[in-house]
């Protein structure tokens, strides 16, 4: 392999360390463009009675103030999914109900940001304020409602918003409560988890402007192009060829900009007024008035024989979807769909409950998607068995994953073709030190030293549904052009899909330029989400390259006037029978008149499965006695993504996801007042880990041989982000002999609880 | 108002709001290297010297840098570059929107620090922060970085 | 952006103290680090970098350092890393990060007042006064009480009679706020104890130092200063801890000050 699997630094990589300009605003440089603010609803739950626009109508520079009263009240969501989405379409662009504080009241689009601001102070707005529900718990069949009309849906996702119900699920697998009376043991236990902030380092942005063809073109720092599109053409009831969209480089993502929560304003503006104008988010906008990862709470029971067979794998979970329902049954699906499998060997398990509204930010996804949520829960549980038992917790888990070749209900294509869990957690157990130092090692009488583990798996790509097309171009001078649109926000997918074109074309990597920012040019791609880059979008670039391949040989053929069976192509030169043509000659003979057939391939990938990749996470948390402060000192990820197609990029994804569920451990809340304003609104109260809180993250791969993957690889993107909180929540047990239910484990909960115990 | 300044070794008359953040200046000017990731101080991405030392540009007023030395990465190029291999080398850079800041943070302390400890390299770099690497990467970068060319 | 409506770059402090009483809305510019979140309409901006306020000098008895003087300069500077065992350069430590601390100023700090602050709290452990261009030299103890709100910090002056110092606090994320910090500092054999970020301003555990006064540390002694404080000051909820947690480690951290012990 001359690419696969090697360290290849990241195709864009040094310019952007060098603050070459490549980012949204970076491009945006109308100096022209209207400057659009957003009032915002300082109630969590309110009805506008009236509003009254006029003086900021009046005010010099103002170009447009749009209300519920002059625009559309079409109903759509902002979800970033394939069409048909299996999200409530239950918002509407604006509207006279305020369903959250931050809500959008009023868009008011000015010639700079002073005037905006000044003249969002001057609309008046009469509010009926009505009760909110602020409670995941209470919220189901509460009298007060977050939605009054019933939302459309695409499919029956059990939404019933007379019960403040988005989503219902239910699936059995086996005969639960049957099994659970066979068993010798069940532990019963309650876990809850916070929502938590993508912050990525840009904030949400886009820009919009009329082109010379009349079409509206946007340009926004998102993870899904297409969906955003399609969304635009529903909001403003236009055809979609009406729209361009460009996505340049974007500061981060992590699911954030899988939900479209600010393109439609400036759209909106800018086709009302025919005037370029922009939206830039404050970081406070970021935190409080777009999406969070899902709050959820739950009870799991796990039944087993006394020799920690598991035979029953019960969960059942509350979600919090806040005011709209983005995400809402597909993030619930997953949290039991990407857990249940990992001890799939059960004789029956099972996954129920509801999504519900309550009136607070709305949640949508967040790498991991349920899955870093559910596998807290889950592997908790498991620690807690293994210390009821009075089994080693590493020795349960190997005693009862699932293997290569068992099959589960929830796994889709039903059959494990590929795991290296097992080896994941001998390994690990060998990095951290497992068998010396496990359950704790006493630094002190106020330090100890606990460790703890965990495992997880995620899916690579949504089965039968992501389906992604590639397309590569031989240029005039034998290079190639790799055309895809599967949205780089810094995780590498250009790299990495330039490396498998140019695998399979055996060329020079900077042979194959790649071009993934323009709707107009690129194929078909849901975008960069459920982990598909690599997987998904990576098998399509194989089959686009391999189509070329082929290609290149019956032109080749035909210029040489040789059997194509009689040629080799070996990336420079197509040869045999004596005769040879260079890729360049190739390709300026096929571009001119002589040969009159320039090379473009296209491959399209849609997968029946979506194999998991899995990590098994050991924590080494040092707990001071005397303060309950919790650090984390070392951290040993060990993952299984089938082949590592670019070892820089997945241990740099695996560190950075290990150091973002470290901070859903510790550290990261988002946390609301009793009114229902979030208070959590800033990096000031709000706090990512930062370099002083994250000691050492020690990572390692054990590859397994995935059939249906590219060159055997499996996603890493979002498994990354799982274990850590039940491993630290484990290690804090063995360090002191507390079981932290409800995340994060602050210092508080560690030195509360221990003067309580 | 008007402010006389040198950015990257060159005069410059800066025309401003008096309460502007010089964040907000240098990007009108063109130097759109300049990130900014918090309007609270909080990020780093902003990361300017004042002077031969890194400062948050979103908190200094323009007014401020009367008569001062503004340095950004983009009169920092060659060594940027130098920097940013060994950052690219551990994938370090991910999505690269707070790389400008803290390779001026390492670059500074490149200056400033001679043979620094861990925890000297932590503290100093403790404003910086970063999503997507979980710093361990980069701080592999920077070590190797200073093995070579500290 | 801020709102500032006019620009003055004074040529003195009295210019400064002069503007600042007779001109409604005006306001002096530290750092600007927080002033910048408070979205309030500054009529007038006061700046004083023209005036040479950003020196640290020592001279016999003290330690002057003028209001203008950055954090970052606080923390780097070798007479301070040489005085109250490096406490004043030690708290900074937690501050955002260097770049902040680069552009923030002592004057700034001061002047805020404010609850959270790590420095505060190790200030007036040391007994620092603070040199006002109205009112003269006052305590800074004086001044936290909110009294001379409408005064110019010139500079602060610490005696150098502190003879063991220590500071201690507590915190999530360690670029958090701190949930409690807490400094003791003995001189002339009498001890100080302050606790701050509670989340109130800093305030002074005078019980504790009274039960201190002439006693020999040990263990004991030290775990019963410290119930001491947790019992007599007052502390109170907010996002980062309740009430409860800060008395509870009010005790670990006051104790850990007195004799020494993990960090």
């Amino acid at each position: 392999m001359r690419y696969i699997g090697k360290k290849i630094p990241k195709v864009d990589g040094i310019e952007l360390v060098k603050g070459t300009p490549a980012y949204t605003s970076d491009f945006d440089t109308n100096n022209n463009s209207l400057i659009i603010k957003i009032l915002r609803s300082p109630h969590p739950s309110a009805k506008i009675i009236d509003i009254d626009t006029t003086e900021a109508e009046a005010m010099g520079g103002v170009e447009c103030v749009l209300t519920h009263k002059n625009v559309t009240d079409i109903k759509f969501t902002l979800a970033g999914q394939s069409y048909p989405e299996p999200s409530p379409y239950d918002r509407s662009l604006l509207s006279d109900t305020m369903r959250y504080v931050g809500d959008e009241v009023a868009v008011v689009a000015a010639v700079d940001e002073q005037t905006a601001l000044k003249a969002i102070k001057t609309i008046n707005v009469k509010y009926e304020i009505l009760e909110p529900v602020l409670d995941l718990e209470t919220a189901v069949d509460n009298s007060n409602l977050v939605h009054t009309q019933e939302p459309h849906v695409n499919f029956d996702i059990g939404c019933d918003h007379k019960r403040n119900i988005a989503s219902t699920f239910y699936k059995e697998n086996g005969d639960v409560e049957a099994e659970l009376k066979k068993c010798d043991l069940i532990i019963e236990r309650s876990y809850k988890t916070q929502a938590q902030a993508h912050a990525m380092m840009e904030t949400y942005r886009a820009t919009a402007s009329i082109d010379v063809n009349g079409r509206l073109n946007i340009m926004s720092s998102t993870q899904i192009p297409f969906h955003v599109r399609r969304h635009l053409s529903r909001i403003l009831g236009i055809p979609k060829s009406k729209i361009k969209i460009i996505k340049p480089r974007l500061g981060g993502g992590f699911g954030g900009k899988q939900t479209a929560s600010v393109e439609m304003f400036p759209a909106m503006v800018t086709w009302l007024t025919k005037k370029p104008s922009k939206i830039v988010y404050t970081r406070q906008e970021t935190f409080s008035c777009t999406t969070s990862r899902h709050a959820m709470k739950f009870t799991v029971r796990l039944g087993s024989d006394k020799q920690g067979n598991i035979k029953v794998v019960d969960i059942s979970a509350l979600s919090d979807t806040g005011a709209y329902g983005e995400h809402a049954a597909t993030v619930f699906f997953v949290t039991g769909h990407k857990t249940l499998p990992l001890y799939g060997r059960a004789n029956a398990s099972r996954y129920h409950g509801y999504a519900v509204y309550t009136n607070k930010m709305p949640a949508g996804a967040l790498r991991g998607y349920g899955a870093t949520q559910g596998t807290f829960a889950l592997e908790s549980a498991m620690n807690e068995l293994a210390s009821e038992i009075g089994m080693d917790p590493a020795e349960l888990r190997l005693k009862n994953i699932i293997r290569v070749g068992d099959s589960h209900p929830d796994l889709d294509g039903n059959i494990l073709q590929s795991s290296a869990l097992d080896r994941c957690i001998e390994t690990g157990k060998e990095m951290i030190g497992w068998d010396e130092k496990y359950p704790a090692v006493f630094l002190s009488d106020s330090k100890v030293r606990g460790y703890g583990m965990a495992v997880t798996m995620q899916g690579s790509g949504i089965a039968g549904i992501d389906t992604a097309t590639a397309v590569l171009k031989m240029n005039d001078d034998g290079f190639f052009t790799l055309i895809h649109s599967a949205s780089d926000m810094g995780q590498g997918s250009d790299t990495a899909l330039v490396q498998i074109a140019a695998e399979i074309l055996d060329v020079d990597m900077d042979r194959v330029i790649v071009v993934s920012n323009d709707l107009d040019t690129v194929p078909y791609d849901p975008g960069a989400y459920a982990s598909s880059g690599v997987y998904v979008t990576g098998n399509a670039v194989i089959e686009a390259a391999k189509e070329m391949k082929k290609q290149i040989l019956e032109t080749a053929s035909r210029l040489l006037n040789v059997e194509e069976k009689e040629l080799e192509y070996d990336g420079g030169n197509v040869s045999g029978a004596d005769k040879s043509i260079s890729l360049d000659e190739l390709a300026q003979k096929l571009c001119s008149f002589e040969g009159k057939d320039q090379l473009i391939a296209k491959g399209t990938f849609g997968g029946d499965t979506s194999p998991p990749p899995f990590i098994a996470g050991f924590a080494e948390v040092e707990v001071d006695i005397g303060t309950g402060k919790c650090e984390v000192t070392d951290f040993v990820a060990v993952a299984d993504c089938g082949t590592v197609i670019n070892e820089n990029l997945a241990r740099i994804q695996l560190e950075g996801g290990i150091a973002m569920g470290i901070g859903l451990g510790l550290y990261e809340d988002v946390v609301y007042s009793k009114t229902g304003r979030m208070v959590t609104d800033s990096f000031m109260t709000y706090k990512i880990p930062s370099r002083m809180d994250i000691a050492n993250i020690r990572t390692a791969f054990e590859s397994s041989d995935e059939p249906t993957g590219p060159f055997g690889a499996k996603s890493i993107g979002e498994v990354v982000n799982n274990t850590p909180p039940p491993a630290i929540a484990h290690a804090v047990y063995n360090a002191t002999g507390l079981w932290i239910t409800d995340l994060p484990i602050t210092p508080e909960k560690v030195l509360m609880g221990l003067i309580s115990k | 108002m008007k402010v006389d300044t040198s950015i990257n070794g060159r005069a410059m008359t800066l025309e401003c709001e008096n309460g502007e953040f010089l964040a907000g200046a240098l990007r009108r000017y063109g130097f759109l290297s300049v990130k900014e990731g918090c309007d609270t101080g909080s990020c780093g991405l902003c990361t300017i010297w004042l002077n031969g030392k890194p400062a948050l540009s979103c908190c200094l007023l323009t007014a401020r840098v009367e008569g001062q030395e503004i340095t950004t990465i983009e009169g920092m190029q060659e060594e940027a570059e130098e920097f940013a291999h060994f950052m690219v080398a551990e994938g370090a850079e991910q999505c690269g929107f707070c790389s400008p800041g803290f390779a001026m943070t390492v670059l500074a302390m490149k200056r400033e620090l001679t043979n620094p400890t861990d925890d000297e390299v932590k503290n100093y770099m403790a404003g910086n922060l970063c999503r997507c690497s979980g710093y361990v990467g980069q701080t592999r970068a920077l070590m190797k970085y200073l093995e070579v060319h500290g | 952006m801020m709102n500032i409506e006019e620009y003055v770059r004074v040529s003195s402090c009295s210019e400064a103290y002069e503007i600042l009483n007779s001109v409604n809305g005006s306001a002096i510019l530290g750092g600007c680090g927080y002033l910048r979140m408070g979205n309030r309409a500054i009529s007038k901006g006061i700046d004083l970098s023209l005036l040479g306020l950003n020196q640290i000098i020592e001279t016999d008895s003290d330690i002057e350092i003028g209001a203008m003087t950055s954090l970052r300069d606080i923390e780097t500077n070798p007479i301070l890393k040489n005085n109250f065992n490096g406490s004043l350069c030690d708290c900074m430590e937690n501050i955002v990060g260097i770049q902040l601390r680069s552009i923030v100023t002592i004057g700034g700090t001061v002047a805020g007042r404010y609850p959270f602050s790590d420095v505060l709290p190790v200030l007036m452990a040391l007994g620092a006064d603070v040199v006002l261009t109205g009112a003269g030299r006052v305590s800074l103890e004086d001044f936290m009480d909110g009294k001379h709100k409408s005064d110019v910090v010139e500079k602060i002056i610490i005696p150098k009679t502190s003879e063991r110092v220590a500071y201690k606090s507590v915190r999530n994320s360690l670029v958090d706020y701190a949930i409690l910090n807490c400094v003791i500092a003995l001189s002339d054999g009498e001890y100080k104890v302050v606790v701050g970020a509670r989340p109130q301003k800093a305030i002074r555990a005078t019980k504790c130092e009274a039960f201190l006064k002439g006693k020999e540390l040990t263990e004991e002694i030290a775990e019963e200063a410290a119930k001491i404080v947790a019992d007599e000051l007052s502390f109170g909820d907010n996002v980062r801890g309740s009430a409860e947690y800060r008395k509870a480690v009010c005790v670990t951290l006051i104790k850990r000050a007195l004799v020494g012990g993990a960090e």
